[in-house]
Parts: structure tokens; sequence; C-alpha cells
């Protein structure tokens, strides 16, 4: 007999949204990695950034989002360290830049790509990228601010509606 | 672990279909696996073929769609459209190599 992998072709109504609210470095990844997978896997795939989010489709921003690890108690010495490492040492001038630095190479060392690469790989896979209307107001934002892969600027209401039947994912 | 004939060819597959033996695979045997799942191969897709089993062979892993877009040269919306809807794994079916295993 032949066996014929299942590719799932004709079960094509999943759909997953993700909701992108934060700005730093290490939590912006959760959801791109997450919808290029989806994206992979045939699934019609939504992200909505808001908030902090906004910066990861900001043209002036999204090359440069920075990581702390400031009220982050999980933050360890690279290698499996048992030692946390101390609060106090991450409010020092110039910490933020050296834990972005590193964390940068970290990601780039797993052949993981920068910010602005993600997100066009996830357009270019068909991703649909929306901004929130309220974060664009309140950050005084205009649709020339962000990169044209962003379809549109959109409200709560308007995302509950993309959204319905889907699987959302809040980050 | 199962064998099934293509294109004429006893091959070992996995329980999913995949070929598990690198050297069972050749070109006759990569048109009927396209065929199994509705892709007639063009210049475009032995390109993207060509690249997945040079690579899987130099790096001992199957290339995920980053690498196939940036260092085998397809862009990743030829890809989505070569591929339809899950690329990767269809790619490397046809060219009989396993699934990739990244997340990126």
């Amino acid at each position: 007999m032949t066996f014929v992998p299942d590719f799932g072709d004709d079960d094509s109504d999943r759909k997953i949204c993700f909701i992108a609210s934060k700005g730093t470095l290490d939590m912006v990844y959760p959801s791109l990695i997450m919808a290029n997978a989806a994206l992979g896997e045939g699934i019609e795939t939504h992200i909505f950034f808001t908030f902090w989010g906004m910066d990861i489709v900001t043209k002036k921003h999204m090359d440069d989002l920075q990581f702390t690890w400031l009220g982050n108690t999980a933050m360890h010495p690279p290698g499996g360290s048992k030692i946390h490492m101390p609060q106090g040492l991450a409010g020092l001038p110039g910490m933020t830049a050296m834990a972005t630095k590193m964390m940068k190479k970290q990601i780039a060392d797993l052949d993981v790509p920068e910010v602005p690469e993600m997100v066009q790989m996830i357009a270019d896979a068909g991703g649909h990228l929306w901004a929130c209307k309220m974060s664009v107001d309140m950050m005084g934002l205009t649709k020339d601010d962000m990169i044209p892969e962003v379809e549109d600027i959109i409200s709560a209401t308007d995302f509950i509606e993309l959204s319905e039947g889907a699987q959302v994912i809040f980050t | 672990m199962p064998t099934t004939t293509i294109a004429g060819a006893e091959v070992q597959v996995d329980e999913e279909g995949f070929m598990t033996a690198y050297d069972e695979w050749n070109e006759e045997i990569a048109k009927a696996l396209a065929g199994n799942i509705g892709i007639e191969l063009t210049d475009d897709h032995w390109q993207v073929i060509k690249f997945l089993r040079e690579d899987y062979q130099e790096q001992g892993e199957t290339p995920m769609l980053r690498r196939v877009s940036n260092v085998g040269g397809v862009p990743t919306k030829q890809l989505f459209q070569l591929f339809p809807k899950k690329p990767a794994k269809k790619m490397s079916y046809i060219a009989g190599v396993p699934k990739p295993q990244g997340c990126v």
C-alpha cells in the first residue's frame, strides 16, 4: 500500500490570533515565533499589535528593542547557573544595553532572526498584521510610522469581529 | 519500519509516509511523491528540492524555511506558492529528507 502523509489540507478552518502587547526584546519573540510556526502549518494567522507591542511594527523602534531583567527574578547567568542576577544591578546605567546585547547574541546563535526580519518573514508567509487604534492615538502615531505590511489600524471591536472562531493568544 | 512501493521502487518510510533512507530517493520517486500530494514539479520546485537534499547532506538536518530562503535563494512568498499551506513539510516529503525539527 502507499503511505501518504496527511497534510490536513482539507481541514483549513483553523485560525489563530495573537495579541502582542509587549515591546521588550524577550517578550516580542513568543508571538512572532508561534505566528511563524502557525503560518508554516497553513493556518490563517493574525497579530494584533497593541500598547508596547506597537514597537514591533514601528519603523523607528523595531530594530532597537531592549531587554532588562529588572523585575524578572527568573534571570540567571547563561549556562544553567543557580544564581539569581541581582535586581539592583539591572538598574545601573548601561546594564540594559549590555543585557540587550547579550540576549541578541544568544538569539543570533540559535540562528533566529532579529525582529525586523522575523516580522517580514511572517508578512511574506501571509500573516495579517494589525495595529491597535487606541495605542496609535495614545502614542501619536500614524500609519506612516509603521511598516507597510501593517494592513490597517483597527479598533478593539474590529479585532473581536475578526477573531471570531479563532484561537486567541495574548502575549 | 514499513516499506512502500513508489514509482516501482520499494522504499522505507516512517509511519506517516516520509522516506527514511536518503539514498533510496531518486527523481522519479520525487515526481511520484509530489503527485501523491497534488503537486506537479517545475524547475522552481526542483531548485528547492535539490537545495534541501544538498543542505541535508552537508548539515545533517533538514533546513527550515528561513534557511531555504536565505541560503537556498528562494523567497518565502514563493515557497508558499510552490508548496501551498505547509511548505516545510511538503518540500521535505518530496525531497526524501526528514521533517525539519527547528522552530524558525
